[in-house]
């Protein structure tokens, strides 16, 4: 029985989100009480993880430095780098662990405060009550991209080992996943092949699907050193984001249909002989069937599918091909599609057919959404994958990992469900309880009816966190866990360099550090012995060991290593090995050959087509103010005040159709649901496509709107891509 | 000072609004922020312009201040107005020519970005330019600057009254010197354009 314990405006009312402006002590106190230190760690937020010193006195964060000595970001700051700080002080911030209870006072929203003993017993036999009448895999495990690398390997273990489950999957699941599984196929290894440094070298930037100024802002420094070193920028996005109007060449592309794009720059590159053969001969295979499978797409035919002119897309395929260096960046704009992987294996092929790999100032990039977006996809927290980037289903890879776990490989389970197969299978009634840590899939999965539905029907729901995020409000139990500034570890940075966050504060006295909570909750469950940890240090050493060898080897990787160095890329094999910034030098693959693959894409439509009936596209996103499903963003007031509602962007000339003026309310209709939000009449979106940001729960929810479509090999949801109609709201459906 | 010069550059602004953010965390005005910060015409683009004040040679805020509440430090830094002499009569408020100072209702008193001068004294960059992502706003030495596809330009055109200020506009190469009014690009016989 997993219903809200009270009614929304109750559980708003006690655990927020309540905006927070100020550090602890006020404005004024600091010139009074100054820090004590200032901790070089980084920043929680997105994929970018900036280097930032966090001001500490008595234990307590009261503020930040910029730190510029730090090469990635050179001491620059998002908004929400700078008020990160507020948040180990904000009066949301779960101090004990709680039980849910609907006989306690009102004011208390159903939730009453618990011991820890009796929190974690409580928790280890709900979780093997279910087991036993249901079978083991009757639990899964839910964890996220925002937790260091070492509590992420925790996940993974703590999942297979300790509970015994198969399903274990991560938020991660909706960030990159799509260009996870295309740089395996095309380069037999998961990660950004080059370091941002690179950035500026390029002669051409191709940006496809990644509104940098909101997403990754820091990254907007590496695009102008770019420009003024005369680099072309091209872009491709259905917004003219405040990126694109700096481009050289913008490519208005309509959601959804870039891989028409891409094979149809792919087909000019070919028709017109640009294609680079020397490289094409020593650093790749199947050439001929990529050949094949562009030739029906010609510009006129990419312009008809696109609506991207056709001279258009020959002036942005001569430009990449006729560059001495080129990149190709992208990230969620191409990837959260139900072709996510073709849209970025096709951006592969594009930078294989003309060479622009393995040398300075060329190569392709994903960028990461989610902090430790990376790392936390790297050592065993996705379904299918162990430590290393090994892959479950591979007997060497088992037999490696379950050596160093002290087990039989047999007891290491197969792989189990994506994080939003897992809430079909919660839904279907085949997956029984959850225990979630970092992870707000209510606000955060596509199609938040069936979630809420689902998330119902558990009868059981743990949840580990700080903030307790709409998804928690369904939970039987709440385990307070700890900030990122609360724990030491690892995390990795979108370019694969693997920096060190530092413990600043300890947790508040009733809450505890996840690594803690994992392990506790591992002994309820009678496997302490395989979850012996004091520190995060002790799990590194495990993870070391646990990488060794694998593709994402982390064996030389060491805290003081990761200080001395300013980070470390992997993989880094050995103590004294000085990391991999370039991983494809030379365009030498991670494959037996050696060889990069072009692995040939085919056109399918979406999964939730517009028709007369839905006849607007919608396209979802973020703003540069807030982070993911807003668990934390939400709560800081100066970020609230950037952006504090969602808002529908949408072209005069489809407003103008529906009678909508700027500010009106407008409902949203989808196959799914509908919302109303506030129009932002702008010329800068495609007049066939709106937009929302989808940070925020309840009626304001943009995943109430999206669907469950799935790429069929990343799992990863279409959210870039729905059929909506719209219209003007009446002024009581307003009250939002 | 130290060799640094302040750089704005609206072309490059990603309306983060980082700044705006950053500056109340500075320490001679914790909680109130100085940047103006504006979406110069959301309908049409999604440009932003965050910008600090210029710091004029010839402040004119300082010059229609009837308290003579309102100084120039030997940085060439205009500071806020003194606490004691402000009458927040808002003299400076309607006369700066590039809307900078902002009365603060609470304390009675004209407040405005100082540079920050609490850490440009000391050798470090103003909070804004440091945590700017996206190079609207440096505080960096005129040989980096030089790498840019823009130029600097420090004068300003309102009018009759031409404006040399102590932070630069990024300009388009060949500008010499801000104006928004087309009288300043005409030809009127003897009178001339301005600066040419």
């Amino acid at each position: 029985m997993a219903r809200p314990p009270a009614s929304a405006e109750q559980l708003l009312e006690r655990f927020g989100p309540h905006l927070h402006n100020t550090p602890p002590g006020g404005w004024s106190d600091e010139s009074r009480n100054p820090a004590e230190k200032l901790v070089k760690t980084h920043c929680c937020f997105c994929g970018q993880q900036c280097g930032i010193q966090l001001k500490v006195r008595e234990n307590r964060v009261i503020g930040f430095e910029p730190w510029e000595e730090f090469p990635f970001n050179e001491g620059k700051l998002c908004p929400k780098g700078v008020k990160r700080y507020l948040q180990g002080s904000h009066p949301d911030r779960l101090l004990d662990p709680l039980l849910r209870d609907e006989k306690v006072a009102p004011d208390s929203a159903g939730f009453r405060k618990a011991n820890w003993a009796e929190a974690l017993q409580f928790t280890a036999r709900r979780i093997r009550e279910i087991q036993e009448k249901y079978g083991k895999d009757a639990v899964a495990v839910y964890g996220g991209a925002s937790l260091t690398t070492e509590k992420s390997y925790l996940v993974g273990k703590f999942a297979r080992l300790a509970v015994g489950t198969r399903h274990v999957d991560y938020n991660g699941r909706l960030c990159m996943v799509s260009a996870g599984v295309a740089y395996k196929l095309a380069f037999g290894v998961d990660r950004s092949p080059i370091p941002w440094s690179d950035i500026p070298k390029a002669d051409v930037l191709f940006i496809i699907g990644s509104n940098i100024g909101d997403c990754s802002p820091i990254t907007t420094d590496y695009v102008w050193r770019c420009r003024d070193r005369g680099g072309k920028l091209i872009i491709a996005d259905p917004r003219l984001n405040p990126i694109a109007r700096n481009a050289d060449l913008f490519l208005p592309v309509r959601p959804g249909t870039d891989l028409a794009l891409l094979m149809g720059m792919l087909h000019v590159i070919l028709r017109d002989g640009l294609e680079n053969r020397q490289f094409i001969e020593e650093h790749t295979t199947g050439f001929e069937a990529l050949k094949e499978s562009v030739q029906a797409w010609n510009p006129q035919a990419a312009a008809e599918k696109t609506g991207v002119p056709p001279d258009a897309i020959e002036k942005a395929a001569h430009w990449i091909a006729k560059a001495e260096h080129a990149i190709a960046l992208h990230a969620r704009g191409i990837e959260h599609q139900s072709k996510g992987v073709e849209n970025c294996l096709a951006v592969i092929n594009l930078v294989l057919a003309t060479g622009h790999l393995g040398h300075e100032g060329s190569g392709c990039a994903m960028i990461t959404g989610q902090g430790n977006g990376q790392g936390g996809r790297e050592h065993g927290q996705k379904c299918d994958q162990l430590p290393g980037q090994r892959m479950l289903t591979d007997p060497a890879a088992r037999e490696h990992v379950a050596r160093v776990w002290g087990i039989s490989p047999d007891e290491l389970p197969q792989p189990g469900y994506t994080a939003e197969e897992i809430m079909e299978a919660i839904h279907r009634g085949e997956i029984k309880a959850l225990l979630s840590m970092c992870f707000n899939p209510l606000v955060s999965l596509p199609d938040a009816n069936y979630t809420r539905e689902a998330l119902d029907k558990l009868e059981f729901f743990g949840v580990i966190d700080f903030f307790l995020s709409e998804t928690a409000h369904h939970a039987d139990v709440v385990l307070a866990g700890s900030l990122q500034e609360e724990e030491e570890g690892l995390s990795c940075n979108t370019e694969g360099r693997v920096i060190h966050i530092q413990k600043a504060v300890d947790p508040p006295p009733n809450a505890r550090t996840d690594t803690w909570i994992l392990c506790e909750l591992a002994k309820r469950l009678d496997r302490a012995k395989f979850f012996p940890f004091q520190t995060s240090r002790e799990v590194l050493d495990e993870l070391r060991e646990a990488s060794r060898g694998g593709h994402a080897d982390y064996y030389g990787i060491t805290y003081e290593r990761v200080d001395e160095h300013m980070g470390l890329f992997w993989p880094c094999p050995s103590l004294d090995h000085p990391g991999t910034p370039h991983l494809l030098d030379g365009a030498k693959s991670f494959h037996p050959d050696g060889k990069c693959r072009f692995v040939p894409t085919e056109w399918r439509e979406s999964g939730d087509p517009v028709d007369e009936q839905y006849p607007v596209y919608l396209t979802t996103g973020r703003v540069v103010s807030q982070y993911l499903s807003g668990t934390q963003t939400r709560r800081l007031g100066g970020l609230v005040d950037i952006y504090p509602e969602p808002l529908l962007e949408i072209h005069p000339r489809l407003a103008q159709q529906y009678g909508i003026a700027d500010g009106d309310a407008v409902t949203l209709t989808t196959r799914r649901s509908e919302v109303t939000v506030r129009a932002l009449v702008t010329k800068t979106i495609r007049p066939d496509t709106v937009f929302i940001p989808y940070h925020w729960p309840g009626k304001r929810s943009a995943n109430r709107l999206t669907h469950r479509t799935l790429d069929p090999r990343s799992k990863i949801p279409e959210f870039k891509v729905s059929a909506c109609c719209i219209k003007k709201a009446s002024l009581s459906e307003e009250s939002i | 000072m130290f060799g640094y010069e302040f750089y704005v550059d609206p072309s490059r602004c990603i309306g983060c609004q980082s700044c705006v953010e950053a500056c109340e965390e500075c320490e001679t005005h914790r909680g109130v922020s100085m940047i103006n910060f504006d979406y110069l015409d959301r309908y049409e683009t999604a440009n932003t312009a965050a910008y600090v004040c210029w710091h004029c040679e010839e402040p004119t805020c300082a010059m229609v201040c009837p308290a003579d509440a309102i100084k120039v430090g030997e940085d060439g830094v205009v500071r806020s107005a003194l606490k004691p002499r402000c009458i927040a009569c808002s003299n400076c408020v309607l006369a700066c020519p590039f809307g900078i100072p902002k009365i603060i209702p609470e304390y009675e008193q004209m407040m405005k970005c100082d540079m920050c001068y609490d850490r440009t004294s000391v050798g470090k960059r103003p909070m804004c330019a440091t945590v700017c992502p996206s190079q609207a706003l440096s505080y960096v030495k005129p040989e980096q600057i030089a790498k840019r596809r823009e130029e600097p330009t420090n004068l300003f055109v309102f009018g009759n009254q031409h404006v040399k200020t102590r932070v630069h506009m990024m300009t388009p190469p060949g500008t010499d010197a801000v104006s928004i009014d087309v009288v300043d690009y005409m030809w009127e016989g003897h009178l001339g354009q301005f600066g040419r």
